[in-house]
């Protein structure tokens, strides 16, 4: 038997995947757009092709992806398979960043705003993380850590959302807190892209030191590994990607959570050969499920977010019970 | 030949102080064993030795160079450590826990073909070729301490530096783990220095035995020599007697010193 039988295999599948989803991101919504408008510009339903579904389905490629690849470091760095941007609060403390924008109306002004307080806010959490639960980290001491960090970034958002100068501003806060790809445009996907392609190759530099982190860190360190250096790496790689993608479309959980989890039977547990796999999973993931939000039948589109969340607290729950002999 | 010094070594632990101004020297070639009671400061000593540990006091040299000024990665192509109860984070395959032992060669493109076949022979020294593909969460622990073994090996390192690697081994592969690190030192020319609690394998497979009590070098010698029962009464507060046996000297415990 063999931990990690088809790699190059799986890889390919998840292209594959990913292509044809995009393709059908592409065509579907409310109003399907068959592929012969492709090549005609002249076609009434060419601008919903190309300014809204093509935005919105790089976005969710981008974002899975960045979401993706994030939760398998962190998992990989913290040997913890509960940990991902959601449950460690990097994600709502990006969240807590971008709001504090909208709530003083700077983020009106200029949309980079958002996406710097977005990154500064991830990496406030990531670097809080890494203080919080010490020298030598347990399982339990970060999922405590992530909790702290929810709660307090939970409580920063909902003083924003009750002195919010008018329901115009609540209205934009909670539209942005539950996470969504709907009604993106090129510029978003231009502000954001960036940083998420410099978050990802960032992480990639992990890699050797992520396999190492296998053996604990006395390990890793005795392998030739600076901790330190791979610590901020880490940080500003997470950061970026997390950042960038929480500025653009909100709070999406979860992708970090499942994605690797999922692959692991797949590729092998090795943590640095899951983040490409983890980064394309992501990607599938999210292109799937912004596609199923919108062809579910309901008055307003449920938002990816909430839909996501849904899809991911009875997979935490499962994740739990399963590691639970492990915890005791 | 390669020495591996420590010059005055010096370490606090909170209020407590774990070293106490010890200096040793090691060549390679040479099996240490390195002797206490716990609590001794047995693990911290090796983690100086390591360059995994910076003493409040004194420093370890590698060859006269100070061994944190080594950068770490060159540090680690020639000194291999195995830390005591080693974590092993995720259910991968034993080759591939193998192969971390390369890591301070690889480069981002992962494992060469230099580096398989390192593998390949650190596993079939120690005997764990038939678990290649098994998933190192299920092992038992003899078979993890030989797993761990031919990590540090497959880096193929100048100096290999064990925290307690045969615990858990039953008598067999205990004694083949011994062979292992004699063959190491005598005719590969390593330096092995391991932490042990089973006085009699210390006897019978090191070269030399340093005996470490309250932070300080209590005794350090050939076994013969170092492992007099004066030495033992004062280490580990017991009554011992030290015989021939077919295999080399046997130590017996009679009890408590009175």
């Amino acid at each position: 038997m063999t931990l990690a039988p088809k790699r190059p295999a799986v890889l390919a599948g998840l292209v594959a995947a990913g292509l044809v989803l995009a393709l059908v991101s592409m065509a579907a919504g409310r109003v399907w757009v068959p592929f012969a408008v492709w090549f005609k510009p002249a076609d009434p339903l060419w601008p919903i092709l190309f300014d809204l579904r093509l935005p919105r389905t790089l976005l969710a490629i981008g974002v899975g992806a960045s979401l993706g690849m994030s939760g398998a470091a962190m998992q990989g760095y913290t040997r913890n398979p509960l940990a991902d941007p959601g449950s460690l609060g990097v994600s709502s403390m990006a969240a807590l960043g971008a709001v504090l924008t909208l709530y003083l109306g700077m983020g009106a002004q200029a949309p980079w705003v958002i996406a710097v307080a977005g990154m500064a806010g991830a990496l406030a959490a990531v670097l809080l993380l890494m203080g919080l639960s010490g020298r030598s980290p347990g399982v339990v001491t970060f999922i405590l850590a992530g909790v702290i960090l929810n709660t307090m970034a939970g409580a920063g958002v909902a003083l924003a959302l009750s002195l919010a100068p008018n329901p115009w501003a609540v209205n934009e806060i909670v539209n942005w807190i539950m996470g969504s790809l709907a009604d993106r445009s090129a510029g978003e996907v231009e502000l954001a892209a960036p940083f998420m392609i410099i978050g990802c190759v960032t992480l990639m530099f992990t890699t050797r030191a992520l396999d190492a982190l296998t053996l604990g860190e006395t390990g890793a360190r005795s392998l030739g590994i600076n901790l330190t250096a791979i610590r901020w790496i880490l940080a500003i790689g997470v950061a970026l990607a997390t950042g960038a993608s929480v500025a653009v479309t909100g709070v999406i959980g979860f992708v970090g959570l499942i994605v690797p989890h999922l692959l692991r039977p797949w590729v092998g547990a090795r943590p640095g050969g899951l983040l490409l796999p983890s980064a394309l999973g992501g990607a599938v993931l999210v292109l799937a499920a912004d596609i199923a939000v919108r062809l579910t039948p309901a008055a307003n589109e449920v938002k990816l977010g909430v839909a996501m969340a849904a899809l991911g607290g009875p997979f935490f729950l499962a994740l739990l019970l399963r590691m639970r002999r492990r915890l005791a | 030949m390669s020495r591996l010094m420590a010059e005055g070594l010096g370490v606090m632990l909170g209020d407590h102080l774990v070293l106490a101004g010890v200096g040793a020297s090691f060549t390679t070639g040479q099996v240490t064993a390195i002797l206490g009671p716990n609590g001794a400061g047995k693990s911290t000593l090796l983690a100086c030795l390591a360059g995994l540990r910076e003493p409040e006091v004194g420093e370890v040299r590698l060859d006269d160079q100070p061994i944190l000024a080594l950068d770490p990665r060159a540090r680690a192509q020639r000194l291999g450590f195995i830390p005591q109860t080693p974590e092993i984070a995720w259910a991968i395959e034993v080759e591939t826990l193998v192969g971390l032992g390369r890591t301070p060669f690889i480069g981002a493109r992962g494992l060469g073909d230099d580096d398989r076949a390192a593998v390949a022979k650190a596993m079939a020294a120690c005997e764990v070729q038939a678990l290649a593909h098994r998933d190192v969460t299920t092992l038992s622990g003899g078979e993890r301490g030989r797993v761990l073994i031919a990590r540090a090996l497959a880096g193929d390192p100048q100096w290999l530096l064990a925290d307690e690697p045969l615990a858990g081994l039953d008598p067999g592969h205990a004694l083949d783990a011994c062979a292992l690190f004699a063959t190491m030192a005598h005719d590969q020319g390593r330096g092995v220095i391991v932490t042990l609690h089973d006085l009699s394998l210390a006897a019978r497979m090191a070269d030399r035995i340093l005996v470490l009590t309250d932070g300080a070098v209590l005794a350090d010698g050939p076994p013969a020599e170092a492992l007099s029962p004066a030495v033992l009464a004062r280490a580990y507060g017991v009554d011992a007697r030290l015989t021939e046996g077919a295999g080399g000297v046997l130590i017996e415990i009679v009890g408590r010193a009175g």
